[in-house]
C-alpha cells in the first residue's frame, strides 16, 4: 500500500498531465469530418513518433564503449527518423491534394 | 552555457514542441487547415530532436562516436523514410501509415531494452521505473508485430488466417504476458532473460492478433495500434521525465483511440466485434449463397447512352476504381457529362477505399471538386431522384445484405442504397466477392446491368462512346 502511495505521490505531476492530456486528446479531434479520417491518423502517427527523443536520450547516456547500447541506440534512432520522417512526409502528400483543390 | 540555461533552454524547447502537437491535431481536423496543422507539428517535431542533441547532456569529446551514430542513424533515417513516402501511390496509403507505426513501436521497444540493460548494470530497480519499462516494452512490441502483419495484409502479401481456438491462444497469451510483466515488476533486479521471453511473447500475440481479422476491418487495427504506439511513446516519456515525449504519447493514444471508435461507429460495429468476431472465421461467410439469380451486361454503348440521357448520374466509387488508377478517368467522364447537362455527383461511403476518407483523398488527387463529393446520408436522400447510379469496383458498401439479412456478417453496416435509384450500372472486374468475402444480391437485381472490366478501360470506352454520340 505504502509502496503505491509513494508511487502515485512522486509521480503525482505527471499523473496530472497524462489525464489532462488524455481529455485534450479526445477534445482535439472529436469535430473531425470523416473526409479527414486517413490524414488525421496519419498525422498522429508521424507525432507518436516523438518516441525518438528517447532514442537520442539513450544514445547520449550510453558509454562509449558500451556497443550493446550504442548499436541498439543506433537501430532505434533509424527506427524513430522513419516513423517522424515517413510520417509527416506521407500526411503532407494526403493533404497537399485538399489544398489544390481549394484553389478552384 | 551554465547549467540551469541549458536545461531551461531544453525544457522551453519541449515546451514549444507540446503546443505544436496539440495545435497540429486540432489543424488537422480542419480540412483548410490540415497542411499547416502538419507542418506545425514537424517542426515542433524537429526543435525537439535538435534540442535533445544540443542541450540534454554537455558535449563532451569522449562522446563523439554517440554524436556520430545519431547523426548517421538520423540520416539513414531520413533518407529511407523519405524515398518510401514519397514514392508510395495513393492507393497504398493505408498500409504505409501501418508500416511507419510499426516502426514506432520498434522504437519505443528497443528503447526498453537498451534502458533495461543500462539499469541492470547500475544497480537495482525502483519498482515504478521497471513497470515502465515493461509496459512500454510490451506494447511497443505488440504495435510493432501487429503493424508488419497488417502491411503485410494490405500488401496482400499475407492472407487472413484464422486457426482453431486461435481466441484461446490470444487471451492464453496475453494472460502469460501480463503474468510474467507482473512478476517482473516484484522482482528487485529481474534477470535480463525474462525480458527476452516477454519480448518474444508480445511479438507473438501481435502477430496472432492481427492474423485472423479480415482486411475490411484492417483500417480500424492500424488505427488501435497507431494509438497503442502513442502510450508506448508516453511511457518512455515518463522513463525520461520527458513532456514533450508525454504529452505527443498521450495525444495520439487518446486521439488514436477515439478515432478508432469513430471508425468503428462509421461501420456500425463496436470495438470488440472487430477484434473477436473476425470476418475471417471461418464458415461466417457462406450466407445465402445458393438463391442467386441471372445476371445481366450491359455494353459501353448502351451505358454511354443511359448515362448521356439522364438527369442526375451518382457515382459510388470503391476500392476497385482506387486499384485501376481510374480516379482521374472518372473526372474527365463527369466533365463531358456536365458538358451535356447532366448532374453528377460522388456518392461517397465512410470506408470506402481502405480507410475512412481514403476515397476522398484518392479523388481530390484527380482534382475532382470538392462539393460534389456527397456524404452517405445526402447521397442516400437523394437517391430516389437519380437517374443512374453507377458503382466503380465497389461492393460490400452497396450491399443490400446489410440491411436485409441479419446472418450476414456486414450486417448492420450502413450502406449507399443504390437499390432506391432508377438505374444502376456496376461496374467490376468480375463477379469475384468482395473485401468481406460475400455475395451481393444487387448484382442479381433486375434494375442492375454489369459492365464486366478493368475500371479505367471501361470508363475510357464509356467516354469514347458518349463522345460520339
Amino acid at each position: 500500500m505504502d509502496s503505491a502511495l509513494s508511487l502515485f505521490y512522486e509521480n503525482r505531476e505527471f499523473i496530472f498531465l497524462i489525464i489532462v492530456s488524455i481529455f485534450l486528446g479526445i477534445e482535439v479531434i472529436s469535430n473531425v469530418p470523416a473526409v479527414l479520417h486517413t490524414p488525421l491518423m496519419s498525422g498522429a502517427n508521424a507525432i507518436h513518433g516523438v518516441v525518438i527523443i528517447g532514442s537520442i536520450i539513450i544514445m547520449l547516456e550510453a558509454e562509449p564503449d558500451n556497443y550493446f547500447a550504442l548499436i541498439l541506440g543506433f537501430l532505434a534512432v533509424v527506427l524513430g527518423t522513419l516513423n517522424v520522417v515517413g510520417g509527416f512526409v506521407v500526411t503532407n502528400r494526403m493533404l497537399e491534394m485538399f489544398k489544390k483543390k481549394e484553389k478552384k | 552555457m551554465t547549467e540551469l540555461l541549458q536545461n531551461s533552454i531544453l525544457e522551453i524547447c519541449y515546451l514549444i514542441a507540446s503546443v505544436t502537437f496539440i495545435l497540429g491535431l486540432k489543424m488537422l481536423s480542419s480540412p483548410d487547415k490540415a497542411r499547416k496543422g502538419n507542418l506545425y507539428a514537424a517542426y515542433g517535431m524537429g526543435l525537439a530532436i535538435l534540442a535533445t542533441i544540443l542541450f540534454k547532456e554537455e558535449l563532451s569529446s569522449d562522446k563523439m562516436l554517440n554524436y556520430g551514430l545519431i547523426l548517421g542513424g538520423l540520416v539513414v533515417g531520413t533518407v529511407i523514410g523519405m524515398r518510401m513516402a514519397l514514392k508510395v501511390k495513393m492507393t497504398a496509403m493505408p498500409q504505409m501509415v501501418s508500416f511507419f507505426n510499426g516502426m514506432g513501436g520498434a522504437c519505443a521497444a528497443v528503447i526498453s531494452i537498451v534502458e533495461f540493460d543500462h539499469i541492470s548494470h547500475s544497480g537495482t530497480f525502483e519498482m515504478g521505473m521497471l513497470i515502465v519499462i515493461i509496459l512500454g516494452l510490451i506494447i511497443g512490441a505488440v504495435s510493432f508485430a501487429g503493424s508488419i502483419i497488417a502491411y503485410g495484409k494490405l500488401e496482400g502479401k499475407i492472407g487472413d488466417k484464422a486457426f482453431p481456438g486461435g481466441q484461446v491462444i490470444n487471451i492464453g497469451l496475453l494472460l502469460a504476458i501480463l503474468g510474467l510483466g507482473i512478476y517482473m515488476a516484484t522482482m528487485a533486479s529481474p534477470e535480463p532473460m525474462y525480458l527476452y521471453i516477454l519480448l518474444t511473447l508480445s511479438l507473438l500475440y501481435g502477430i496472432l492478433f492481427v492474423m485472423p481479422i479480415g482486411g475490411a476491418d484492417m483500417p480500424v487495427v492500424i488505427s488501435l495500434l497507431n494509438s497503442f504506439t502513442g502510450v508506448a511513446a508516453a511511457f518512455g516519456g515518463f522513463l525520461y521525465g520527458n513532456q514533450a515525449m508525454l504529452t505527443g504519447g498521450i495525444l495520439v493514444g487518446s486521439a488514436g483511440t477515439i478515432l478508432t471508435v469513430l471508425m468503428c461507429t462509421a461501420m456500425n460495429r463496436s470495438l470488440m466485434n472487430v477484434i473477436i468476431g473476425s470476418f475471417g472465421g471461418g464458415g461466417a461467410a457462406a450466407g445465402k449463397d445458393s438463391e442467386q439469380g441471372t445476371i445481366k451486361e450491359i455494353t459501353a454503348t448502351d451505358a454511354a447512352i443511359l448515362l448521356a440521357y439522364a438527369n442526375k448520374v451518382s457515382v459510388v466509387p470503391g476500392y476497385g476504381l482506387a486499384v485501376a488508377q481510374a480516379q482521374h478517368t472518372v473526372h474527365n467522364l463527369e466533365k463531358i457529362l456536365e458538358d451535356k447537362g447532366v448532374e453528377f455527383n460522388y456518392a461517397v461511403h465512410p470506408v470506402a477505399g481502405r480507410m475512412p476518407g481514403h476515397m476522398n483523398v484518392l479523388l481530390a488527387e484527380a482534382d475532382v471538386p470538392y462539393p460534389k463529393l456527397q456524404e452517405m446520408e445526402d447521397a442516400n436522400g437523394d437517391m430516389a431522384s437519380t437517374d443512374v447510379v453507377l458503382v466503380i469496383g465497389a461492393n460490400d458498401v452497396v450491399n443490400p445484405a446489410a440491411e436485409t439479412d441479419p446472418s450476414s456478417p456486414i450486417y448492420g453496416m450502413p450502406i449507399i442504397k443504390a437499390l432506391d435509384a432508377k438505374n444502376i450500372i456496376v461496374m467490376k472486374r468480375s463477379m469475384g466477392k468482395g473485401y468481406a468475402g460475400i455475395e451481393n444480391e444487387l448484382f442479381f437485381h433486375e434494375k442492375n446491368r454489369m459492365l464486366f472490366g478493368d475500371a479505367k478501360d471501361s470508363l475510357e470506352k464509356l467516354i469514347a462512346e458518349v463522345k460520339n454520340l
